[in-house]
Order: C-alpha cells, then structure tokens, then sequence
C-alpha cells in the first residue's frame, strides 16, 4: 500500500498518522480527494489499529424515543409530528417503564433515548423518567437526550442548561447521546434545520456537560446539501472542543436517508463517499477514541466494509429503533447478539462486549 | 516472508500456485488483496470502464427434482405452487425487455422430471423465430446433464441440438463450490464437479461461450473456494470459453440450509483472490443483487470490473428475501459515482454504445 501511497502523493500525511501527528484541515482534503478509497481506508485503519487493535466493540442496547412531537421541524427529519398530526406520539412514564420491562430478562447495558422536543413536557417529565430507569436498569449505561433536547427542557423550565443537567445527573444520567449536531456551518443549518439551535450552541451545551462530568458522543449527519468542506470545518470544531473538555467517547458519522424526507437532493451520496467520510472522521479525530459503525443507518453490508474504514465500534441490538428507519433505513430493527457477533468475527475482529461507556463487559 | 514473496509474483503478474493462493486468501490483508486485484483488473481494463448488460432472467420453470438445500426457488413435483411458463408469458417478458433496451434473456430453471428435449427445442426456436435479436443465455451445466440422462443422449448430441436450435451461450449458475466432498453435503442429486466442468468443456469446443460462477459462504472450506478457482483456470486454459466469473455469498434465508451470513468483507476479499488467481479470465462480475449497489461499488476496486445484469427480473436470490433492484438509470450512476465510465454490453462483453 505504500507505494500507492506514494502514487497519490500522501507520504506526508501517511508519515504524519504513523508519527500520531495531527492531520491538518488542509491535509484532510487532500485525503478525501484520494480517488482510491482503499489507500484512505489504509490510512484511517492504521489509527484505528492502533487505537483498539483488532477489537471490535459491540454493546447489547435498547432504544426508546419517548414522543416525536417536536417543535423543530428540521426538513431532513421524518420522524418529527406536529401534536395532533396523524401518527404523532407520546409516551407516559408507565409506557416507558413497560418497554423496558419486556425486554427485562435481555442483559442489556444501554439505554438509548431520544425525542421530540415536546412543546409541554417540563423537567419533572424527564427526571421521573431517568429515576424509573435507573431504578429498572442499574446496570445499563443512561445515554439519554441529546443536547437539543437539553436546551429545550431548560426553556420550557425556565432554567438554566447548567441546572437542568445538573438535576438529570443527579437523578441518574450517565451520559448524553451525540444527536442534533448535523452540520455545524450556520448557512447550512439555516437551509435545514432553521428552528434547531446554532451549531455554537450546540457545542456550548456539550462543553457545560463535560464540565459536569457528564460524557457525551457526538455525531454529523452529511450527505444531504453540505460539502467535504463543511464535513471537515465539523470534525474540526468538535476535534477543538474534545481538546478542551475531553469529554467526547464516541463519534457516530449519520449518513442522510433521502427516502421519506422533506429535504429533496438531486445526488444521493454513494456507498464510497460515505466510507470515505468515516475513514476521514477516524484520521481528524485522533483525540476521539471511538468511531462506530452505526448499521441502522448504514445497512449491514457497508457497516461491516466501515470496520476497514476507520470504525471500532459496531453499535448494538437495537430494540425497536424508530428514527433511522421512519427515514426509510431498510436495516433490520433488531439483531440478536450471536449475529453481531458472528458478524464481526466474519470481518476478522474479535468481537468484545462494551456498555455505553465503552467499558468491556466481562462475560 | 512467505507472503511477501507471494505478494511479489502477483505484482510481476506471475501465476500463483494452488498453497500460495491459500495462504494469500488466509493471510494477505484486506487494503492488500483489494490492491493486487485491483491492479490486476486495472491492467486487463485500463480505460476506466465499468461495463454492465440489460437483460432479464426468466425462470421458465421452478418444478425441480434436485432439491438443493441452499435453495428457496424450487418447487418438488406435485407442490402446488409449481408451473412452467406457457409461450404466451415468456413473449411477454421477452417484449418488455426488449422495451426496456435489453438484448439478451437468461434462460434458467430447474431439473423438471417430465420435460423432453423437445420442449426446450420448441422453446428456444420459438423465441428464436420471433425475436432473432434477443441473444439466448441460457440452461446452466445441471441442466445440461439432466437433459442428457433423462433423453438418454450424450452431453455433446444434447449441447448441438440446443446450439442448432438457437442457443447463444450458457451461463456459469449450478458451479456451487466445484469440490464433490460440499456438493455431497449441500446438493446431493446435482452433477458432480467433473460433470460441471465437462458440460462446460464441451460446450466451448462447440463454440459456446459461457461464464463461471461460485456460491460460496456454507459448507465449504476456504482451500475448496480456492480450489474452485484452480479447477476453472485450468479449463480457460485448454478452452478459452469463459468471459466472466461470477462470485456470490450464500443467502441463506428461507433455505434449509443453516450457515452463518457472508460479510461483505469476506465478499470482497473472496471477489480479490479471484481476480487474482484467474489470470486466465478476462471479466470479473460484481454482485450487487447479493451485496447491494454500495457494496457492488466499493468491489469495483477490489477486482471487479463488470456490473453485471440489470435483472428486470430476477427471482431466485429474491425467494431468499435479497431484494435489491435496479433500473439502468441507477447502475450507470453508481458506475459514475464510484469513478469509472459506464458502458453497455453484450454476453460476449463486446460494448454496444
């Protein structure tokens, strides 16, 4: 691979991912524009390697999203109602706590929840919610509400982000998923998401929760009308902040469904530019520690192909996922544990069990 | 050490023997392989084309007395969801092909216990009388052998009969893992290797060209997979008879055969040592009915170089709950996407446009 290393004219940058120097955002474009996909596959696999060897992390989870009714209504999301629309939800706290007790004999070790911003739910909502959890599943990591979310609980409360974390963590939050980070370029944003709050906003909420001791994932959705470019300013902002805070665990690259949004775009991304964005995020982001292979989003066959492109992380069982597959994601909805991990075996790794921290679960 | 010199000789375009393609396929690593193949193809094909061919499979019947295990198509006789086309069907579907651009049909089905030569006779005349332009690819080797003991003639008297009738070229299907030790295990009543292999022998002293295919990801070992691979170059190199081969992953839902999911990393490393190794062939398919079209995309640099059919019909990997779908349109954007210039081609991969 060398040589068509060479042939590309990436020996500087290769000398740079070997020496664990950092990629400059000018370099990153230089990579992306690698027409092989195979040599920035190479690349990010290097950092990879080093980073988790030849392991492979999967974690047995469960997803919940507690209502789709949400005042924002970002055009590439299909998932959102409006309150009285046909197929708008909303979940009690004894339907929640049912969800779980379905699944209760699962050894689950994750819990997943996302939602609308609900235009009336008040903090009282989401801390009893946490509460019940924590109650129901002491073993299982809480990544609940992403930072949208937070800000709009701290509105409608009349509180403080600050406050409001505080009271989630004290009520048994363990950490915050990635979500509504989309493309931080504001232009971008205003075209798809004009309600959802600012790019800087976004990463200010996260830094008040790394302050907190409240870790967090980060995600991109790209694919729809931004450029490389605006991918690699977005990995950029979020590489500075984890500099600052280090509170970022795992980065989750979200290609956009174009299937039932309202965000029409004439050129799909292809199968080779979305690999090639993952390998990117595993070069720029040599202070994240985990890049995962998000299958729901992906479909199987290319999450398997982004474990060779810079991802360690397979993502989960995934009980009744909703929001990926409203968009038209064709995935399966649920995986047992034997064919995750039959199928990283059958990618060459070896197959560890993580919870949503990404500490390994003995077995 | 052993590796690198193997590596070596695929550089200097030197054939590999049997071990070292075994020890390359265990050992080389993934970004490895992709490149040797990817060479490879590159020097066969080194205008950047990607070609791909319009036609349409046509299953004229499911009643099959083979009863593989691997297989969720076939209806045993006597099951009421069997049938065999009538004439007025398969005139339909070959005019919508035509419609569509297509120039050739895939003439596929199952060893049905009851049907002489003579049908089939009629058939291909018939569509040959009526459609002289659409190219007949059709009857794979169990086929072959099947007529042949059933009307109590030899391969060659049933293969000349077919040709004389309108027969263009077969195609590879029914190869399976050429190793009688996994046929025994996955499809017991199927022709043995050797069979295969002569069908396929014959038919190209004949005249016929035809492709090679391998369905591999059951029962077999990685060695046998290779060893497939050896069996079909050392026929190219008496014959010359294969365009292309076609390598596929197993499905194995809806079959009553239990195996474990081919990744699309032990695809596309399965894809690469086949480039690798069959020096001797000139096309490599990519699969995007078993891998789907992103898949099928990123193989384009792991060996492939053809994308195949675009199925207006295809029904044998969708009984197995595979349902990728195609319109020309969208093979010739991935091909655009991927980086490569798309072209439309014949059975024999001489390009149309």
């Amino acid at each position: 691979m060398i040589k068509k290393i060479k042939d590309y004219k990436l020996e500087n940058v290769y000398k740079k991912i070997i020496n664990g120097e950092r990629i400059t955002v000018s370099e990153a474009k230089e990579i992306y524009n690698c027409p092989d996909p195979k040599v920035i596959g190479y690349l990010a696999h290097l950092v990879r390697k080093k980073l988790h060897s030849n392991i492979t992390t999967y974690v047995l989870n469960q997803h919940i999203n507690y209502t789709n009714i949400c005042v924002n209504r970002c055009k590439f999301c299909a998932f959102s109602r409006e309150k009285d629309q046909d197929g708008a939800f909303e979940l009690t706290i004894s339907q929640i706590k049912r969800k779980i007790e379905e699944n209760i004999n699962e050894p689950i070790r994750e819990i997943h929840i996302v939602g609308g911003c609900h235009p009336h739910f008040g903090l009282d909502y989401y801390v009893d919610m946490i509460k019940e959890l924590k109650r129901l599943r002491p073993n299982a990591t809480l990544k609940c509400f992403t930072a949208v979310e937070i800000h709009h609980i701290a509105k409608i409360s009349n509180l403080s982000v600050k406050d409001v974390l505080i009271k989630l963590k004290h009520a048994g939050l363990d950490m915050m998923p990635g979500g509504g980070a989309e493309i931080f370029d504001s232009e971008i944003r205003r075209k798809i998401c004009p309600e959802k709050i600012s790019g800087e906003k976004w990463l200010e909420i996260i830094e008040t929760a790394h302050s907190l001791g409240i870790k967090t994932n980060c995600t991109m959705l790209f694919g729809h009308i931004e450029s490389v470019e605006h991918r690699i300013h977005h990995l950029d902002k979020l590489r500075r902040l984890q500099d600052k805070t280090n509170g970022f665990i795992c980065f989750i690259p979200l290609p956009f469904l174009t299937k039932n949004s309202r965000l029409k775009i004439k050129n799909e991304i292809s199968g080779i530019e979305k690999l090639k964005t993952i390998a990117l995020a595993r070069i720029m982001l040599d202070n994240i520690p985990h890049i995962k292979s998000y299958w729901i989003m992906l479909g199987l066959k290319l999450a398997q192909a982004a474990l060779y492109f810079g991802a360690n992380d397979f993502d989960g069982t995934v009980v009744e996922e909703k929001i990926g597959h409203m968009a038209g994601a064709t995935s399966p909805n649920v995986l047992a544990r034997k064919e995750l991990e039959d199928m990283i075996t059958g990618c060459g790794f070896k197959p560890v069990q993580r919870d949503g921290l990404f500490r390994f679960v003995s077995q | 050490m052993r590796l690198q010199n193997i590596i070596n000789k695929v550089s200097k375009e030197e054939r590999i023997t049997f071990d070292e393609a075994c020890f390359l396929y265990e050992d080389g690593d993934f970004y490895e392989l992709g490149k040797l193949a990817d060479e490879i193809r590159r020097k066969k094909h080194p205008n950047n084309i990607v070609t791909y061919v319009v036609d349409r499979n046509i299953n004229y019947s499911n009643i099959c007395v083979c009863g593989c295990k691997f297989c969720a198509f076939y209806r045993p006789p006597n099951d009421p969801s069997g049938y065999v086309i009538t004439f007025e069907e398969l005139d339909k579907k070959i005019e919508e092909t035509i419609q569509l651009g297509g120039t050739q049909i895939l003439l596929q089905g199952s060893l049905h216990p009851d049907l002489k030569l003579d049908f089939y006779i009629e058939m291909l005349s018939h569509i040959k009388q009526k459609y002289p332009q659409i190219h007949i690819h059709g009857f794979s080797p169990p086929e072959i052998v099947h007529f042949s003991k059933i009307n109590n003639l030899s391969i060659e008297q049933i293969l000349q009969r077919l040709i004389d009738a309108g027969l263009d070229s077969i195609p590879g299907g029914g190869a399976e893992i050429l190793v009688d030790r996994v046929r025994k295990e996955v499809s017991p009543n199927k022709c043995t290797a050797d069979e295969w292999l002569y069908v396929m022998e014959i038919a190209h002293n004949l005249g016929l060209k035809t492709t090679a295919t391998m369905m591999f990801g059951h029962r077999e070992t990685k060695k046998e997979r290779i060893l497939h691979l050896i069996k079909l170059r050392e026929l190219q190199d008496k014959t010359k008879g294969f365009t292309a081969f076609i390598p596929w992953g197993f499905q194995p839902d809806n079959t009553r055969l239990k195996a474990r999911k081919v990744t699309s990393v032990e695809y596309l490393r399965t894809l690469a040592i086949s480039r690798i190794v069959l020096d001797n062939f000139q096309n490599i398919q990519v699969s995007w009915v078993t891998m789907g079209s992103e898949i099928a995309q990123l193989a384009l640099f792991f060996g492939g170089n053809d994308f195949g059919s675009t199925m207006i019909e295809e029904n044998v990997v969708a009984a197995t709950g595979v349902k990728f779908r195609m319109s020309i349109e969208q093979i010739r954007k991935h091909i655009k996407d991927a980086g490569f210039i798309p072209k439309q081609r014949k059975m024999d991969y001489t390009i149309i446009e």
